[in-house]
């Protein structure tokens, strides 16, 4: 059988038409994540904490839910005190002492709420730490005291979680009391937002001839990216597009690893016969009744989570499969034909024989089963994850949704959490499965006729 | 029509010179066979279990540990002993310990030790929990495994009965209807099975649950459970809808599909047509001539396919808060549980080949090969 026949022949199948070009773009997806982002990298940024994520809103959904919800969500605003656009004023006062003042203007034009409302201070001094006094002015003019900091290397001024600020707005969360009209805060009413221009107004006092005072003002959005973001501020997109080559790669590896040795261990016990294929036959019955996935959760738990080690498990359990019954049934076929005679006459080798001869001549069967497999691979992968058996350190689409289902993503109504892992996993699934399925009538014409 | 009445029963007369008792050794031996084999699968399986539990050393700890907490509980309450220092108590209690480990063979080399646990497992005398316990306040491994294991029989059962008995009926109505706007519209569908049950039950929990709220979001019944046994059963049915149809979306297109092959490869024997030239009605044909010949290869596809939903249970319980078995083994890895984990394992696995021997045991009955003893098989 010539491989591009079938190919061809492949492309008279519409669903199969449709299941190859999922499988293009995946792997697209996984080349474009490998290339741009480095594994090393990925790794390290899917661990870090604040340092990378601290200016991305917490859970914040993708940004084209907008279109779906009508009204405007709000992105992130970053305001830094270094850009030539923010208003900086600063005078001598007495001696070494210098009035430091900063005033972050914005304009606020979106229909929802911030989700967040953070100021990060960054003061240098030798001894005496410099001094802020913070302010809050709204679009109608009213003005909001604060707080005052003495401000260290790197000071956060979490202004949401303000308990006090708080109770002086009604009791809303300072991100909504400080952007809401006035009288719409009262109790048992909506907050409505106040559009227009907002103010932080950072009165600073420096006490050192070198000191300085440096601000970042981040207004957190309820929007971002392309995928979102999760409850540790990390981009989804991060974990969408490299759990796109793990993804692949495991299912791929796993199905290659356990077809060939199945394939070969088959081709094996049917040319030798005797002891040796009831062994094997005994091995694959025992082997189709094994708690498969429990003893992957059992080594998981026990030893590693590494991704690669369960690959190697994976492979391991997979190669006395069932699939040895079938191969078997058409080596014993393929064993009594003349030319594997010939062969045997001339004095070719066991291992040349079935190597060479025996296992090319069904090779093609092998093709629909092993892209069948390769979703049940991935899928496997994703429910160890779902599980909390997850690689410690890569991201995962699996682990995205072991996260979110940690965190009640679908009690709070955050879909885009588990939907967009979810997708990614489903579109994987079909796109093999429907593949598969027009291979499986290609090669084997029986089911083609009914 | 007379005529082919009568051909029908001469036919369907049973061959002259098959007694029953024959087809009861015979069934008997194929059974003991399947049985034989199938011990020695379990006993693979939770020796394997074994070994990959203790080559951390967990089993090892996990007994120790049992052995101090009942010697110091017997050392502390005898009232004999009660003269003696803290020092000397501690003293008293690690030589027990030491004596006790030697009686129990703890300190033998490793093989022997495993083969000590591995009968311990089998006989599911599986220790205490460290952290789980059961409902009734037990911490006993085997009754928390117990408790469970209803409510993961129930949900399997129902699944798996009614999916068996939908899917043979489809696909023999499909198969009659070969070609057909239906017909292609279940093959087009077929792919879904390469999504797992649990997946499909993420999104039915979205969809009905989150968006809807007309079903319950998982659990087994309301919270707190209703009183009186009808109310009982509805709560209960109600919270069964959503992860049985999971397992039916992802494995009824597919069986249908399987099986409608069958079918279809079934229907062109000659001998059918053969009934059919002789008029036989329909429903006969489809009875005798069609479906009885297809079940043994169904009832083997089956087994496959319970072998894989029953492992996804496991996702499947978690995911609905089913308090099964499947849920026990998530929160048990949750809280690193090492006996209950264990203990879980070696449980599913057993009901795993419980689950193949009844299926063995219908496939004899089923197939004629092992009634009869027909042809031998090469």
């Amino acid at each position: 059988m010539k491989i591009p026949g079938p190919l061809k022949e492949l492309t008279h199948y519409r669903s199969a038409l449709f299941g190859m070009s999922i499988i293009g773009a995946m792997i697209l997806v996984a080349l474009y994540a490998v290339i741009t982002i480095p594994y090393d990298e990925a790794i390290r940024r899917w661990r870090a904490g604040e340092e990378v994520w601290g200016e991305y809103p917490r859970n914040a959904v993708p940004e084209w839910f907008t279109f779906f919800a009508g009204n405007s969500l709000p992105k992130t605003v970053i305001l830094r005190s270094q850009d030539s656009a923010v208003q900086k004023q600063s005078q001598a006062v007495t001696g070494d002492m210098q009035t430091a003042d900063t005033t972050f203007a914005f304009d606020y034009t979106s229909d929802g709420f911030p989700s967040e409302l953070n100021l990060f201070l960054m003061g240098k001094s030798k001894e005496k730490k410099p001094l802020a006094t913070i302010s809050w002015k709204m679009p109608d003019g009213t003005k909001i005291p604060l707080g005052d900091v003495t401000v260290g290397p790197t000071e956060r001024f979490s202004i949401s979680t303000d308990q006090r600020l708080s109770l002086k707005l009604d009791n809303r969360a300072p991100e909504v009391g400080l952007f809401a009209k006035p009288g719409t805060t009262a109790k048992g009413m909506t907050p409505v937002v106040q559009k227009g221009r907002y103010e932080l107004i950072i009165e600073g006092l420096t006490f050192e001839k070198d000191s300085t005072l440096d601000a970042k003002l981040v207004v957190y959005g309820q929007a971002y990216g392309l995928a979102g973001t999760d409850h540790r501020r990390r981009d989804i997109l991060l974990a969408m597009l490299w759990g796109t080559p793990i993804a692949l790669a495991f299912g791929f590896l796993a199905a290659v690893g356990s077809t060939l040795t199945t394939f070969a261990i088959a081709a094996i016990g049917a040319w030798f016969g005797g002891w040796l294929d009831a062994i094997i036959q005994r091995l694959t019955e025992i082997n189709s009744v094994l708690p498969t996935l429990p003893i992957l959760i059992l080594i998981g738990t026990f030893y590693t989570r590494n991704i690669w080690v369960i690959l190697g498990v994976v492979i391991a359990l997979g190669i006395f499969s069932l699939g040895i019954k079938t191969y078997r049934s058409m080596f014993m076929q393929v064993k009594e034909m003349p030319y594997i005679e010939a062969a045997h006459a001339y004095g070719a080798g066991n291992l040349r024989i079935i190597f060479q001869y025996m296992m090319p001549k069904i090779a093609p069967v092998l093709i629909p089963s092993f892209v069948t497999l390769i979703p049940s691979f991935v899928f496997l992968e994703a429910s160890l994850a779902v599980l909390g058996l997850g690689d410690p350190l890569l991201p995962t689409w699996g682990k995205v949704m072991n996260d979110a289902y940690s965190n009640g993503a679908l009690y709070k109504g955050l879909y885009y959490w588990v939907l967009e892992p979810a997708f990614l996993l489903m579109l994987t699934g079909l796109g093999f499965a429907v593949v598969g399925f027009a291979l499986d009538r290609i090669f084997n014409p029986r089911l083609r006729e009914l | 029509m007379t005529s082919g009445v009568l051909t029908e029963k001469i036919l369907s007369q049973p061959k002259a010179g098959i007694r029953i008792p024959d087809t009861l050794t015979r069934i008997g031996k194929y059974v003991l066979y399947r049985s034989v084999a199938l011990f020695a699968t379990v006993v693979i399986g939770v020796y394997l279990t074994v070994l990959i539990a203790n080559m951390g050393g967990y089993l090892d700890t996990i007994r120790i540990a049992q052995i101090r907490e009942q010697i110091g509980a017997s050392v502390l309450g005898d009232p004999a002993l009660q003269t003696l220092s803290a020092s000397q108590l501690r003293a008293n209690i690690d030589e027990r310990v030491v004596i006790e480990m030697k009686t129990l063979n703890l300190d033998q080399p490793f093989f022997l030790r495993s083969i000590n646990y591995l009968t311990d497992a089998l006989t599911l005398n599986l220790g205490r929990a460290e952290f789980l316990a059961s409902n009734s306040g037990s911490r006993l491994v085997r009754l928390i495994l117990l408790e469970r294991m209803p409510a993961t029989l129930l949900l399997s059962a129902t699944a798996n009965l009614s999916l068996f008995f939908i899917a043979v009926f489809a696909a023999l109505f499909l198969s009659r209807q070969y070609g057909s706007f239906l017909d292609r519209l279940v093959i087009a569908m077929a792919p879904s099975s390469s999504v797992p049950a649990w997946f499909y039950g993420i999104f039915l929990i979205l969809i009905f649950a989150s968006v809807f709220h007309i079903l319950p979001f998982g659990g087994m019944v309301d919270a707190p459970p209703p009183e009186n046994m009808p109310e009982y059963v509805l709560s209960l049915l109600k919270h069964m809808i959503l992860p049985v149809g999971a397992i039916f979306l992802h494995s009824l297109f597919i069986g249908i599909y399987q099986w409608r092959t069958f079918f279809l490869i079934y229907s062109s024997e000659d001998y059918v047509e053969m009934g059919k030239a002789k008029g036989l009605p329909a429903r006969t044909i489809e009875r005798r001539y069609i479906l009885r010949p297809t079940l043994p290869p169904i009832v083997t596809q089956f087994a496959l396919m319970l072998i894989y939903l029953w492992q996804g249970m496991i996702i499947l319980e978690t995911v609905f808060s089913w308090p099964g078995l499947g849920r026990l083994l998530f929160q048990a890895i949750s809280s690193f549980d090492v006996p209950v984990i264990v203990g879980n394992v070696v449980l599913i696995a057993y009901l795993l080949v419980t689950t193949v021997f009844l299926l063995d045991i219908i496939y004899a009955l089923l197939d004629p090969r092992v009634k009869v003893g027909g042809e031998r098989r090469s």
